[in-house]
C-alpha cells in the first residue's frame, strides 16, 4: 500500500521534473542571448541582431511559458507528494525557495511582460534593460534551486533536532555546500550549450532549406563560437563534478562506474550491462590503466558491495544516463571544433554535411541535461538527502488512488502541453528569421509579443 | 531585537495570498468571463489586457507556496496532502490557462478554438479547485500527531462546493470589473452586463456562505458572537466593520455599474474581497491550519525566519515598486486598433 503511493509519488516526481527542467536549460541560455542580441543591435544598429532578436523572442515566450506553469507544479508537489521532506527539512530548505521567488521569479515575470509587449511602451534602453533583468532573474533562480538541490546532494551546515526536524546551524555553509559550485557552473554550461546547440541547429537548418539566408548564418556562427568554447569547458567542469561525488556520494560514483567490488586500481569501464540481481556486469568492456581519470592509481574506491542490495542506487539507468551524457558532450566538443574551422575558412554555411550534423546535434543539450540529472539524481537514491533522510521516508499520507489520479491528469495535461508548444516552436523554427518583416510598424504590422497580442485568422503558416 | 517573527511571517503570507487572491483574481475573472464574450476580436482584445501581466499576478500564488513551505513548513506539510485532488485540478487549469496566452495566438483552425477553450476552462477549473479549498480549509483540517490524518475527499462537501461558486462569481466580479476598466465601447458595455450579474451572485454567495460558516461550524460562529440562539453584540461589534465594508463594497460596484464608470466597480469588487479576507482571517486567527495547529507551532526555527525577513525587507518593497511600475507601462485602454500592446 505504502510502497504503491511512494513508487507512483516518486514517478509523477520524476516525469515533472524532467519535463519541467527541459525549459529553464533552455530558456537560461535563450535570455542571455536574447540579451547580448538586443545590447549588440543597440550598439551597432544593425539590422540582423534586430530580426534575430524578433525572431528568437517569439520561441522564448512560448517556452518561458511552458517553464512557468511546470515550475509552479513543482513548487506545490512538494507539499502534496512529498509532506514528510518538507515537514523535516523545511527549515533549511524553505529560505532557499523563497529566496528564489523574492530574487528571480518576480523579476522575470514582470519584466517579461515589458520585454514581449512593451516595444512601444518603453524607449529601446528601458527594453534593454528588461531583457537583462530577465535574464539576470533566470539565473539567480538557477543559483538558490541548484543551491537546495546541492544541499540534498552534499548537506551542511545542520543538525537534527531530537524530533527529527533539521535545522540550519550555519546557512552559508548550507547555501554554499560543497557540491554546489561544482554542480551549480556545469547546470549554468550546460544551459548555455543547450540554447548554443538549438539556435545552431535551428540555423543550419535554415541554411539547408534556404542556403545563404544571412540572419541564420550569423546566428549560427555566434552559437558555433560558443560551443566551441564552453563543450571542452563542460568536460572539465563535469569532472570537477564527479571528483565532489567520488568525496561526498560514493555510492553515486560507484553506479556510475558499475563498480560492484571495492578495491583499487579499476579499470574504466566502457560498455557493461549491470545487473543488480547479479551483483556484476555482463558484457563488460574495459580500459585498464584508464581508472586513472576516476580515482588515482593505488586508491581504494568503494565498491556497491559496501551497501546491501536494497540500499544501492539502480546502476544500469545511472551507468547509461552517464555515458550517454558524455557521448553527447564529446559530439558537442566535435561539432565546435569543427564548425570554428569552417568558420576560420568562411565555408561553414556551404558545408552541407556541417550543417546537418549541426542540425541533428540541435536537440542534444535537451539529451544530456535530462540524462546528466538523472545521474545524480537516481545516484542519490536510496536518500532523499544524502545520508540524512531515505526517500521512502519523505512521503506524504496520500492513498495510491490519489496519486495515481494526479499522475494520469499530469500525463494527459503535459502530453496536450507539450505536443502543442513543440509543434508551434518548430513551426517557428521553419519559418526562419524574416527581415524586416519582424520591425515594429505602428499598425496592422505583426511585432515582438504580437503573437501574444491579436491571433489573426491569417496567422503565418496557415494554409492558404 | 524581540521581533515577533512568526507573527511578522503570518502577516506577510497572508498579505501575499491576498494580493495573489486580487491580482491572479481578475485574470482568472477575465477567462472565466471568455465564454460569454460576442466574437474573436473581443477575446483577443480581453486577454490582451492581462497578458503582460499575468505571469506576475501568478507569481503571488508561488510566493503564498513557498512561504507557507518556507515559513511554516508544518502547515505546508499538512495543508497540502490534505487537500491533494483540488490542489492537482488547480494546478491543471493554471498550466492550461497560462500555456493558452502563447498557443490561442499560435493556433490555427483546429488549435485556435481548443486554447480558446482551454483558457476559459482552466481558468474557471483553477477558480473552483480554490474554492474547495478555502472550502476546506474554513471546514477544518483533521491532523493527529502534526500529520494530516482525514480522509481522501474531506474536502468534498455541500459548503465547499457552494464556497467553490461562489468564489468563481466573486473572480467573475474582479474581472469584469477589471474589463470595464481597460475596455471601451461595445465590450465595455458587455462588461458592464457581466459585473450586474456577477456582482447580484457574489453578493447571493456571500450570504449563503456566510449563513452556512455560522451554522456548520461553531467555532467560527462563537468568534462573530453567534451562540446558537442569539447574538452576542459584545463580541460582535469589533467586527462589524468588516460586513458593512463588504456592503459598502457592493453598493460601490452597483453605483459604478449604473453610471457606467470605468475604474470605481473595480475598487468595489476589491472592497468586496477585503472584507470577505478580512472576515476569514478573524474566523481563524491564530490557525495556520483550521482549528488544529496556530501559526507559533507551525513556524520555521527562528534562523530561517530572520535569514528570510532581511530579504523581504528589502525586496519587497522593490517588488512592488516594480509591479507597478509595469502596470503603470501598460496603463490606458486596450482595444483591437492599438493591435498589440
Amino acid at each position: 500500500m505504502e510502497y504503491d503511493a511512494l513508487l507512483l509519488s516518486r514517478l509523477q516526481f520524476a516525469f515533472t521534473v524532467a519535463f519541467h527542467i527541459l525549459f529553464p536549460a533552455f530558456t537560461i541560455g535563450l535570455a542571455a542571448y536574447l540579451a547580448v542580441l538586443e545590447g549588440l543591435w543597440l550598439r551597432t544598429k544593425r539590422e540582423a541582431y534586430k530580426t534575430l532578436y524578433m525572431f528568437w523572442v517569439k520561441v522564448f515566450a512560448i517556452s518561458f511559458g511552458m517553464g512557468v506553469v511546470s515550475g509552479i507544479v513543482l513548487s506545490y508537489q512538494f507539499g502534496t507528494n512529498w509532506a514528510e521532506f518538507i515537514r523535516l527539512s523545511g527549515g533549511v530548505l524553505g529560505p532557499l525557495l523563497a529566496y528564489e521567488v523574492l530574487t528571480a521569479f518576480f523579476l522575470e515575470a514582470s519584466f517579461l511582460g515589458v520585454m514581449l509587449f512593451g516595444w512601444k511602451k518603453v524607449g529601446p534602453k528601458l527594453h534593454f534593460l528588461a531583457t537583462c533583468l530577465v535574464a539576470i532573474g533566470t539565473s539567480v533562480s538557477a543559483f538558490w534551486i541548484l543551491s537546495a538541490n546541492s544541499w540534498m546532494q552534499t548537506p551542511a551546515g545542520y543538525e537534527i533536532l531530537a524530533d527529527g526536524r533539521i535545522v540550519a546551524t550555519n546557512f552559508y555553509e548550507a547555501i554554499f555546500n560543497p557540491s554546489f559550485p561544482s554542480r551549480m557552473s556545469h547546470m549554468l554550461i550546460a544551459a548555455f550549450l543547450t540554447t548554443a546547440l538549438v539556435v545552431g541547429g535551428a540555423s543550419a537548418w535554415q541554411l539547408l532549406r534556404r542556403p545563404g539566408q544571412e540572419e541564420s548564418r550569423l546566428a549560427l556562427k555566434m552559437a558555433v563560437g560558443l560551443i566551441a568554447i564552453l563543450a571542452p569547458v563542460q568536460l572539465f567542469v563535469g569532472h570537477w563534478s564527479g571528483e565532489v561525488a567520488r568525496d561526498h556520494q560514493p555510492q553515486k560514483l560507484a553506479a556510475i562506474e558499475a563498480y560492484w567490488e571495492t578495491r583499487a586500481n579499476h579499470p574504466l569501464i566502457v560498455f557493461a550491462i549491470p545487473d543488480r540481481a547479479a551483483q556484476a556486469n555482463h558484457l563488460e568492456v574495459a580500459i585498464p590503466g584508464a581508472g586513472v581519470i576516476v580515482a588515482p592509481p593505488d586508491e581504494v574506491v568503494q565498491g556497491l558491495d559496501t551497501w546491501p542490495r536494497e540500499d544501492q542506487p539502480p546502476v544500469f539507468l545511472v551507468f547509461w544516463s552517464f555515458r550517454i551524457m558524455v557521448g553527447l558532450g564529446l559530439l558537442m566538443i566535435a561539432l565546435g571544433l569543427w564548425g570554428v574551422w569552417l568558420v576560420w575558412r568562411r565555408r561553414v554555411d556551404g558545408n552541407r554535411l556541417f550543417l546537418g550534423f549541426a542540425a541533428l546535434m540541435g536537440p542534444s543539450g535537451f539529451v544530456a541535461v535530462i540524462a546528466g540529472w538523472i545521474v545524480t539524481e537516481v545516484g542519490r537514491q536510496p536518500w532523499v538527502i544524502q545520508g540524512v533522510l531515505l526517500t521512502r521516508d519523505a512521503l506524504s499520507p496520500v492513498t495510491p488512488g490519489s496519486v495515481a489520479t494526479s499522475l494520469l491528469i499530469y500525463l494527459v495535461i503535459y502530453s496536450i502541453v507539450f505536443v502543442a508548444g513543440a509543434i508551434y516552436i518548430l513551426r517557428l523554427l521553419r519559418e526562419g528569421p524574416v527581415p524586416g518583416g519582424a520591425e515594429p510598424k505602428p499598425e496592422g504590422q505583426r511585432a515582438p509579443g504580437w503573437a501574444l497580442a491579436a491571433a489573426p485568422e491569417d496567422a503565418p503558416g496557415d494554409p492558404k | 531585537m524581540s521581533l515577533d517573527l512568526p507573527l511578522i511571517w503570518a502577516g506577510l503570507i497572508a498579505t501575499g495570498v491576498l494580493l495573489y487572491v486580487l491580482l491572479d483574481g481578475f485574470d482568472l475573472g477575465v477567462g472565466i468571463l471568455f465564454p460569454f464574450s460576442r466574437n474573436k476580436e473581443d477575446r483577443d482584445v480581453m486577454m490582451n489586457t492581462v497578458a503582460p501581466v499575468w505571469d506576475g499576478n501568478e507569481t503571488w500564488l508561488v510566493l503564498g507556496g513557498g512561504g507557507l513551505l518556507a515559513a511554516f513548513p508544518l502547515a505546508y506539510s499538512i495543508v497540502m496532502p490534505a487537500f491533494y485532488l483540488p490542489v492537482i485540478l488547480m494546478l491543471a487549469g493554471l498550466i492550461l490557462r497560462g500555456v493558452a496566452f502563447e498557443f490561442r495566438f499560435r493556433g490555427q483552425r483546429r488549435g485556435r478554438p481548443f486554447w480558446t477553450a482551454m483558457f476559459a476552462g482552466g481558468s474557471i477549473l483553477a477558480a473552483f479547485s480554490q474554492g474547495l479549498i478555502l472550502g476546506g480549509f474554513i471546514q477544518g483540517v483533521r491532523v493527529i500527531d502534526d500529520r494530516f490524518a482525514g480522509g481522501t475527499f474531506d474536502w468534498f462537501t455541500p459548503y465547499t462546493l457552494l464556497v467553490a461558486a461562489g468564489l468563481v462569481c466573486g473572480y467573475a466580479l474582479l474581472g469584469a470589473a477589471w474589463l470595464m476598466w481597460k475596455t471601451a465601447d461595445e465590450l465595455h458595455g458587455d462588461a458592464r452586463r457581466w459585473a450586474v450579474i456577477s456582482g447580484g451572485l457574489t453578493a447571493l454567495f456571500l450570504v449563503a456562505v456566510s449563513i452556512a460558516t455560522l451554522v456548520v461550524h461553531p467555532v467560527v460562529a462563537e468568534r462573530w458572537g453567534w451562540t446558537g440562539a442569539g447574538l452576542d453584540v459584545g463580541r460582535f461589534l469589533p467586527l462589524a466593520w468588516i460586513p458593512l465594508l463588504g456592503l459598502a463594497g457592493l453598493a460601490l460596484v452597483g453605483w459604478g455599474v449604473r453610471r457606467a464608470s470605468h475604474g470605481w466597480p473595480f475598487i468595489g469588487a476589491v472592497l468586496v474581497f477585503l472584507s470577505g479576507y478580512a472576515g476569514l482571517a478573524a474566523g481563524f486567527f491564530p490557525y495556520v491550519v483550521p482549528y488544529a495547529v496556530d501559526f507559533r507551532n507551525a513556524a520555521a526555527p527562528a534562523n530561517a525566519l530572520g535569514l528570510m525577513l532581511v530579504g523581504t525587507v528589502v525586496i519587497l518593497p522593490l517588488i512592488l515598486a516594480y509591479t507597478s511600475w509595469v502596470y503603470w507601462v501598460f496603463r490606458g485602454k486596450v482595444t483591437p486598433e492599438t493591435g498589440y500592446h
